[in-house]
């Protein structure tokens, strides 16, 4: 089973990343980007049926750092 | 009764010599060695030291990977009946990431890796770590860092200061760090997270250029309240 677990910084978490992205992005010339933010995905393949506790167990005690991340759990199938 | 203090490495650490090497000088007992893959640590330790580097590559986030392996159930089980622990730089990152400290260490705001001689103000006296330092002095150590920048919520930042739970904080905005915090304390004391390497200024002030010497008191300061325990 395939599994994307996507990983943000909160909103109001300073990104210093997406701030670069942003202004490379306005340095090619592209207008109109008002906000970047660099998040994380990771996909998994994971046994049929494991279920969404689980799933979100990993991401709370490792995929995600909670004190600054969000995450989702997508199924790709 | 010799100082017992262990100092962890895990696979990236690169500043795990410079501790043992500040611990051997300043104790006058060789620091044990620890490897992250131990299940155990060696028995009566006096301090833990888990030090700089990039342990895992900064894979997923930086202290993320170190702090699942193996010999961090064995650091928290240890924290938890009262051992000291120091974590610098990478160090303070796996001791956020294994929960023993609160916030968390994002990239440096000003996106560029970090390294000199800064300008601290020590806020807190009291515990096993600071006490031989003066409320308010300045001292300098040396950072070197790309993810430095503390981050914790409001409602954390406040508790922190209300409980006198910030350690060091920088002079100036050095990494964007909320409140300019350098380094915090666990709610009983015994857990120092740091982003300045003191291991790096223990040096008499005849090499003061290699670092200075502000680090050596805080050693000092952890050998003093082994001495009087």
């Amino acid at each position: 089973m395939q599994v994307r677990v996507l990983v943000r910084l909160k909103p109001g978490v300073l990104d210093p990343q997406g701030r670069a992205v942003h202004h490379a992005l306005e340095g090619l010339g592209f207008e109109g980007v008002a906000d970047v933010r660099v998040g994380r995905l990771i996909e998994l393949d994971v046994a049929d049926g494991t279920d969404h506790a689980t799933l979100t167990q990993m991401c709370e005690k490792l995929l995600a750092n909670t004190v600054i991340e969000s995450f989702t759990i997508e199924s790709a199938q | 009764m010799a100082f017992r203090a262990a100092v962890i490495t895990f696979p990236g650490s690169n500043c795990d010599r410079d501790m043992a090497s500040a611990l051997a000088a300043v104790s006058g007992s060789p620091a044990i060695r620890v490897w992250h893959g131990d299940a155990d640590l060696p028995d009566n330790l006096d301090l833990i030291a888990l030090p700089g580097g990039f342990s895992y590559g900064d894979y997923l986030r930086s202290g993320a990977m170190a702090a699942t392996s193996p010999i961090m159930r064995a650091v928290v089980a240890a924290s938890s009946r009262g051992v000291p622990v120091l974590g610098v730089c990478n160090g303070f990152q796996v001791l956020t990431e294994a929960q023993l400290l609160p916030g968390a260490l994002l990239r440096n705001a000003g996106q560029r890796f970090l390294c000199r001689t800064v300008a601290l103000t020590v806020e807190n006296t009291t515990s096993p770590f600071t006490a031989g330092y003066r409320a308010g002095e300045t001292i300098r150590i040396p950072v070197a860092h790309h993810d430095g920048n503390y981050y914790a919520d409001a409602e954390t930042l406040d508790m922190l200061e209300g409980e006198g739970r910030v350690a060091f904080r920088y002079n100036e905005a050095v990494n964007g760090s909320a409140r300019d915090i350098a380094g915090v304390l666990s709610a009983n004391g015994r857990v120092l997270g740091m982003m300045p390497h003191p291991e790096r200024a223990i040096e008499p002030a005849a090499v003061a250029a290699l670092g200075g010497s502000d680090g050596r008191r805080l050693f000092e300061s952890i050998l003093a309240s082994f001495a009087t325990a």
